[in-house]
């Protein structure tokens, strides 16, 4: 079975953001970058789907030289082989989508995982854009799996219940907190990725669709108000979370 | 260019170790201590993720990570669990290493793989009742008799005796002093009960006997008579281990000091904006700095097989004497709240203490350290 899991580079969920002196991008220095903690998941679903099946797994990124690291994660964890799209522009979602719906279709994988969104820009887009360019059956936001022959039974979280899909491999399913529980690497393994080849391919140049205009950090300013105890007081709390906060 | 930086291996090493004391050791860290065991299902998890073999070569079961690898798990444990890195070192760094470092090729085969994989835990037993500063004064001794070596005496202060598979006793014998390995089962040999001890309570401490315990001679360690060389030399890389721990265990300490003092509020404001606070984080950030720069340079040399028993010995004294004033500052910090059981400081207070005192006592470290220094005519530097 070929399975393809495409991860994605983001920073550290505890790192400070700063905005460069574009304007446009962070400040990628002094940024801690880690796995996609979505792509953790995807990649220990494609893990155990190997170990139960047999076949291969192969980790695909689409960024900058820097990016590699997290490639080498996933071999330590299980990965047998990593691809590595190299850009150093900045890209949108289709970007990413349609440099991995271009290794899909040579590769022709069986199942394709990956995070139901990357934690920095929270598109939400690559899935749906893939499943779109390769012509395949799509679960997003999947909490739980089960395979029966070539049929996936993918159970997703929708609002306020469950969805069940049946789905015909090859397929994408992109992964939500709950679908398993990511693996430590193990030490032997982390020298053992070492070794494992990662496959280089430079992307080709791309005009974005989406222009980024600006960033800004969101306001960290409150503005705390204090009232009494009296009843005038308790009225006038009614008063601002009806007319100022507007909750109800 | 003198520039520290680590591998990716090395830096995949620290986060994965990391993660793992996060999730599964912190939350368990005030149980273990409470009830003075470590659980079984997280000795298993250290043992599947190879953490106890880690600085073994891969041609024993390890993963070749080495010296650098075994200091950044050390750290990485005693920011959660001081109890764990303490079994963790007993078992790699001086039982093991007791084989790994003194064995012939074939006992090494023997029993590394195992030891590395953490089936089977390891022991170090030197000290004896009459012989703890004074090692080399030790009494259990070892006779021969045909193809097997008796061995009678007791060994006490043992770090993980009562869970011990496999131990490096260390024995008089007519040639001087002669490592052995004793495996559990052996009859005669047996473990006292675990120690009722200040800190570092998960670990398990015990005496050993040895009643006529018949060891067949190819588990000697080494030739004989070369016991005591082994033993040094084990002991020289578990001082540097310490350090690491006791450079985790600092910056855990900065850590949680630093945050309760941006939140803790005295005369309106965060204690943090006090110069009192100020200089004791300061104090404490000082000491981290000095300390992680000397256990990684020592552990660099280490690995380079260029440590010297002084350079050990610099390491373990500063990190021990570091890590007491350490929790002494973040006792100060935390003040009424540091000393209460509901918070982790007092027991990063009672854990640090040993530190002084297990692995030779610092007093023994300055008596080598000297010796070291007037060798070399006071010349032991760049």
């Amino acid at each position: 079975m070929n399975i393809l899991v495409a991860v994605s580079r983001v920073p550290d969920t505890t790192t400070k953001i700063l905005v460069g002196s574009d304007g446009k991008f962070i400040d990628t220095n002094n940024v801690k970058f880690i796995l996609n903690p979505y792509d953790e998941y995807a990649l220990e679903e494609a893990i155990r789907l190997k170990e139960k099946n047999g076949g291969k797994v192969i980790a695909i990124t689409v960024g900058p030289a820097t990016a590699q690291d997290i490639l080498r994660n996933a071999l330590a964890v299980g990965a047998d082989e990593a691809v590595h799209i190299k850009s150093e522009q900045n890209f949108d979602s289709f970007f990413v989508a349609s440099q991995i719906a271009e290794y899909a279709s040579k590769m022709k994988p069986d199942i394709i995982f990956m995070g139901k969104q990357s934690i920095d820009f929270d598109s939400l887009q690559v899935p749906s854009i893939l499943s779109d360019i390769l012509d395949l059956p799509l679960a997003t936001i999947v909490t739980k799996l089960n395979y029966e022959g070539n049929m996936v039974k993918a159970e997703r979280e929708i609002e306020g219940g469950k969805e069940v899909l049946s789905l015909q491999m090859p397929c994408i399913i992109s992964a939500q907190k709950g679908l398993n529980e990511p693996r430590y690497p193990k030490l032997p393994d982390i020298m053992k990725a070492k070794k494992k080849p990662i496959e280089e391919i430079d992307a080709p140049n791309y005009e974005n669709n989406i222009e980024i205009i600006g960033m800004e950090l969101p306001s960290r300013s409150r503005l705390n108000k204090i009232v009494g105890d009296t009843d005038e007081d308790i009225k006038e709390i009614v008063r601002m979370l009806h007319e100022d906060a507007k909750i109800f | 260019m003198f520039e520290l930086t680590f591998t990716e291996e090395q830096q995949m090493l620290r986060e994965m170790v990391r993660d793992f004391t996060t999730n599964e050791l912190k939350p368990l860290a005030a149980q273990i201590d409470e009830k003075e065991a470590i659980p079984d299902h997280i000795i298993k998890k250290i043992a599947e993720l190879g953490i106890f073999g880690a600085a073994f070569p891969v041609e024993y079961g390890g993963s070749g990570f080495g010296e650098i690898g075994y200091c950044i798990i050390q750290e990485e444990i005693s920011k959660g669990c001081m109890s764990t890195a303490t079994m963790i070192g007993a078992h790699a760094s001086i039982g093991s290493n007791s084989i790994y470092l003194g064995g012939s090729e074939e006992l090494k085969q023997r029993f590394m793989p195992a030891l590395a994989a953490g089936e089977k835990i390891a022991a170090f037993g030197l000290t004896e009742q009459g012989a703890g500063s004074d090692a080399f004064n030790l009494k259990t001794h070892a006779e021969q008799d045909g193809d097997y070596w008796v061995i009678n005496g007791e060994k006490q202060w043992i770090t993980n005796g009562p869970i011990a598979d496999v131990v490096a006793v260390y024995a008089r014998t007519k040639k001087g002093i002669t490592a052995f390995v004793v495996e559990k089962g052996m009859e005669g040999f047996s473990a006292g009960a675990p120690e009722k001890k200040m800190g570092i309570r998960g670990s398990k401490t015990s005496t050993l006997k040895f009643e006529n315990v018949r060891v067949p001679k190819e588990n000697m360690i080494g030739k004989e008579g070369y016991g005591f060389p082994i033993a040094m030399k084990v002991l020289n890389a578990g001082r540097l281990g310490l350090g690491a721990a006791c450079l985790g265990s600092m910056k855990e300490l900065l850590a949680l000091s630093t945050e309760y003092a941006k939140n803790r509020y005295q005369f309106d404001e965060p204690i943090a904006n006090f110069q009192a606070v100020q200089f004791m984080l300061s104090e404490i950030a000082v000491m981290i700095y000095n300390l992680e720069s000397i256990v990684y340079r020592t552990a660099t040399l280490y690995d380079l097989g260029k440590m010297t028993q002084a350079q050990a010995g610099m390491v373990k004294f500063y990190a021990s004497e570091s890590i007491d004033r350490t929790v002494d500052l973040s006792m100060q910090i935390f003040a009424g709240m540091g000393y209460s059981r509901e918070m982790p400081i007092e027991r990063f207070y009672r854990d640090a203490r040993i530190n002084r005192i297990f692995e030779g006592t610092n007093e023994i470290q300055k008596i080598v350290i000297a010796k070291d220094i007037l060798r070399h005519k006071g010349s032991i530097f760049f």
